[in-house]
């Protein structure tokens, strides 16, 4: 019994190396074909800027950013083992988001440290996976640790709803560049600023551009069961009132694939638009899916979706669909000086980031050597940034936000 | 449309559950037709789990990262092929499109069906070997589940450079344009739905030819129905085992193409888990043990599902899954068809 079972491992091995072989031998053959007949360039597609607008939907001249503050500063500054801890997705399904935040902090703190010398400022990252329960075990590591002057994060709204009170109770300043759920600014953390609009800007303005801008009299809303995509949906579904289809409102789980209950009750619908509340992850195959089965209808989403991932994933499926952020584009020299460091281009709240940093770094130039005094410096601060001017209100919100339209061309 | 309850509303948050008849009546054959398709999925890789149960008693939790493996089998063979992920559809006519992907197919069979085959070598025959109680092997099954999605979440990109693997999805290959050869209705279906239900189909039919007709099928028989009479007649356990677990690797290699086909943008290394949970649902439903329970359960499943999705609303998809599987093991507690691989013939 035992002699025999090596000779049949060994009959799996060797059928699996044919079936191995055989794939190979095909190879050359095929790659002949294929070069002959292959699809045409795959990269011709990318999210571009369309339209700058305010929250009813209508156009914003955008407003110069030759005035910017630079992270380097006047040099000179004077400081000592202070860090600017980063709190957001570094790896799992959605990190691509966390980590344009980290470089674009780690860019503005390099060029800090570049330019002032005997005040080098240190980024400490702390992954949470964007998972709420993950970012509840690492903030108080942030908090225990003495070096962690503020924060920068949480990257996603679920964690910073759950991670919140930590944080507030130890006044340490919690700046995020892309948590955009409205009711996070509604828990009196004074410790709180968001450095970008909420998702009732990000969300009013899409759901007016959609219904008076583009004329469109049905909308099918999806939403994943985040607390991002469910509070965009909200605020759309709201927004766009009776044109928002109720019978083809659907949610979705984030980590789903395959969508085809809801793409076949979009397609009974027949709406001119979808719009969907959530992460790339999702967005992209929803979005192929819909495509397959036959439903035409224009396709948009928010800043959760709007990552070069997107495009990649849902290839040309992804053509003419409109994405919004609360985030700028990129400004060419930021661009360069990104791209030489991380050898990418600068992605989604990257700007926000390294102008979020700015403001921290300027805090610390300053001499403010204790958690509680940068967050005051941050309440009182009033300044330009590479994306826009910041000035917040008494809630953490900034004094005037405006959305940005792009589309897949 | 009848929409009873709190639903309707303006606020999605308001509309906690729906009751919508008019839905499911009006969709009712292109949600069964896609039913089909995804069960037919469920299906290949529900034989995997039963299988391994039948003959060991032992829920292998790690079958659907040996899916998620066939997954990027198929993946990588197809780039061996010439193919590059880009995001429009190559034409290569019908003729060279099956061959490559017939080709694909046996490359995700051949990285699932030994990686199925490796993982009973490694994780679990050392384990038999000393006896050890069932509960172990199932924390095994687990833990080997674990260790083949980090392998692929961080580990295959450095190897790979980068190619395969990491946080993201792959970049789609698409071969195949969805394009509707039937309509009717509101109902279509599309020639990505026809080849995975045909050749899924198949794959099962001939699974079952292979365990009820051949003699290795019949080996596999009598180690489920009694290991130790087995044995005494001259039946090798150990090449049994591999031999199930071979085959169960192989449908899921198989079940992997299939799916990738209709979610081209479903491979990650977590990418398996869902499905495989619904999967390893599918055989209990059937009657865990028995290869045609987890044929029946997987497209009754993927029916079942999408039918809920349409009645109750579409984030209720899972908790329809499991509230089928329990009212069905209230009333036949083995299964549909009943527990045992040996007995079961219906």
């Amino acid at each position: 019994m035992r002699r025999s079972t090596p000779r049949l491992a060994g009959l799996a091995i060797v059928v699996s190396a044919g079936l191995v072989l055989a794939g190979c031998s095909s190879k050359s053959a095929g790659g002949e074909t294929t070069a002959s007949g292959s699809a045409t360039a795959a990269g011709a597609l990318a999210i571009t800027p369309l339209v700058q607008v305010d929250a009813s939907g209508k156009e914003v001249k955008s407003s110069g950013s030759s005035a910017a503050a630079t992270p380097a500063g006047k040099g000179g500054a004077k400081c000592s083992a202070v860090s600017i801890a980063m709190a957001g997705a570094l790896t799992g399904a959605n990190a691509a988001l966390g980590i344009n935040i980290l470089d674009g902090l780690t860019l503005a703190v390099d060029e800090h440290n570049a330019a002032n010398p005997d005040c080098q400022v240190t980024v400490k990252q702390f992954d949470t996976e964007g998972d709420p329960q993950k970012a509840t075990q690492v903030a108080p590591q942030i908090v225990s640790d003495t070096s962690v002057i503020g924060l920068l994060g949480p990257a996603f709204s679920g964690e910073t709803k759950a991670t919140g009170p930590i944080f507030n109770q130890a006044d340490l300043l919690s700046l995020t560049a892309s948590a955009t759920n409205p009711g996070l600014t509604k828990n009196g953390w004074s410790n709180f600023f968001r450095g970008l609009g909420n998702d009732n800007s990000q969300g009013g303005a899409i759901a007016s551009y959609l219904k008076d801008t583009l004329g469109y009299k049905k909308v099918c809303v999806v939403a994943d069961d985040s607390d991002y995509g469910i509070g965009l949906a909200e605020v759309v579904t709201q927004t766009l009132g009776s044109v928002a289809d109720s019978a083809c409102a659907a949610k979705v789980k984030t980590g789903d694939k395959d969508f085809s209950a809801t793409v076949q009750i979009i397609k009974d619908a027949a709406p001119d638009a979808v719009y969907y509340g959530g992460y790339y992850a999702e967005a992209a195959p929803l979005l192929s899916q819909l495509r397959s089965g036959g439903v035409t209808a224009a396709f948009a989403s928010g800043d959760g979706s709007n990552d070069p991932e997107f495009v990649k994933q849902a290839g040309d499926s992804s053509k003419d669909a409109y994405l919004t952020c609360p985030c700028g584009p990129a400004p060419d020299a930021f661009a360069t000086a990104y791209k030489a460091k991380f050898n990418i281009a600068p992605g989604v709240y990257s700007v926000e980031a390294y102008d979020l940093g700015t403001i921290i770094l300027a805090g610390i130039d300053s001499g403010i050597t204790t958690r509680s005094d940068l967050v005051k410096f941050v309440a009182g601060y009033d300044g330009v940034g590479l994306a826009k001017s910041y000035k917040w209100d008494s809630t953490g919100e900034l004094a005037s936000a405006s959305t940005w339209v792009y589309q897949v061309k | 449309m009848s929409v009873l309850a709190v639903a309707g509303g303006q606020l999605l948050a308001d509309s906690v559950i729906s009751f919508d008849l008019g839905s499911l009546a009006r969709n009712f054959w292109a949600l069964t037709i896609d039913g089909l398709t995804y069960g037919a999925i469920y299906a290949l890789v529900a034989v995997g789990y039963t299988l391994v149960y039948g003959v060991l008693r032992l829920i292998n939790f790690a079958h659907s990262e040996i899916f998620m493996l066939g997954m990027f089998g198929q993946y990588a063979t197809l780039m061996l092929l010439g193919f590059g992920p880009s995001g429009n559809v190559y034409s290569e006519g019908t003729m060279m499109t099956i061959v490559y992907l017939g080709i694909a197919m046996l490359g995700g069979m051949a990285v699932a069906g030994g990686a199925a085959v490796g993982l009973e070598r490694v994780a679990y025959r050392p384990l038999r070997k000393r006896g050890a109680p069932s509960l172990v092997f199932l924390i095994t099954a687990i833990g080997a589940s674990f260790v083949i999605q980090e392998f692929v979440h961080f580990v295959l990109p450095k190897l790979t450079g980068g190619t395969l693997g990491g946080v993201n999805a792959q970049q789609p290959i698409r071969l195949v344009q969805a394009s509707d050869v039937i309509s009717f209705a509101n109902t279509s279906i599309s020639n990505i739905e026809i080849v995975i239900v045909v050749s899924a189909l198949t794959l099962a039919f001939a699974a079952d030819v292979f365990i009820n007709r051949t003699k290795f099928g019949r080996g596999i028989r009598a180690v489920a129905q009694d290991p130790v009479t087995a044995t005494l007649m001259g039946v090798s356990r150990e090449r049994i085992i591999m031999l199930t677990f071979l085959i169960g690797g192989i449908l899921a290699g198989a079940a992997a193409l299939l799916y990738t086909l209709r979610v081209p943008s479903g491979i990650l290394y977590s990418g398996g888990f869902i499905l495989g949970i619904k999967a390893f649902c599918a055989a209990v439903l059937g009657g865990i043990g028995n290869l045609r329970g987890a044929l029946l359960g997987g497209l009754l499943l993927g029916v079942m599902e999408l039918y809920g999705q349409a009645l109750f609303g579409t984030e209720w998809r899972d908790v329809v899954a499991f509230v089928l599987l329990i009212l069905v093991l209230m009333f036949r507690p083995t299964g549909i068809l009943g527990e045992s691989l040996g007995r079961a013939r219906a």
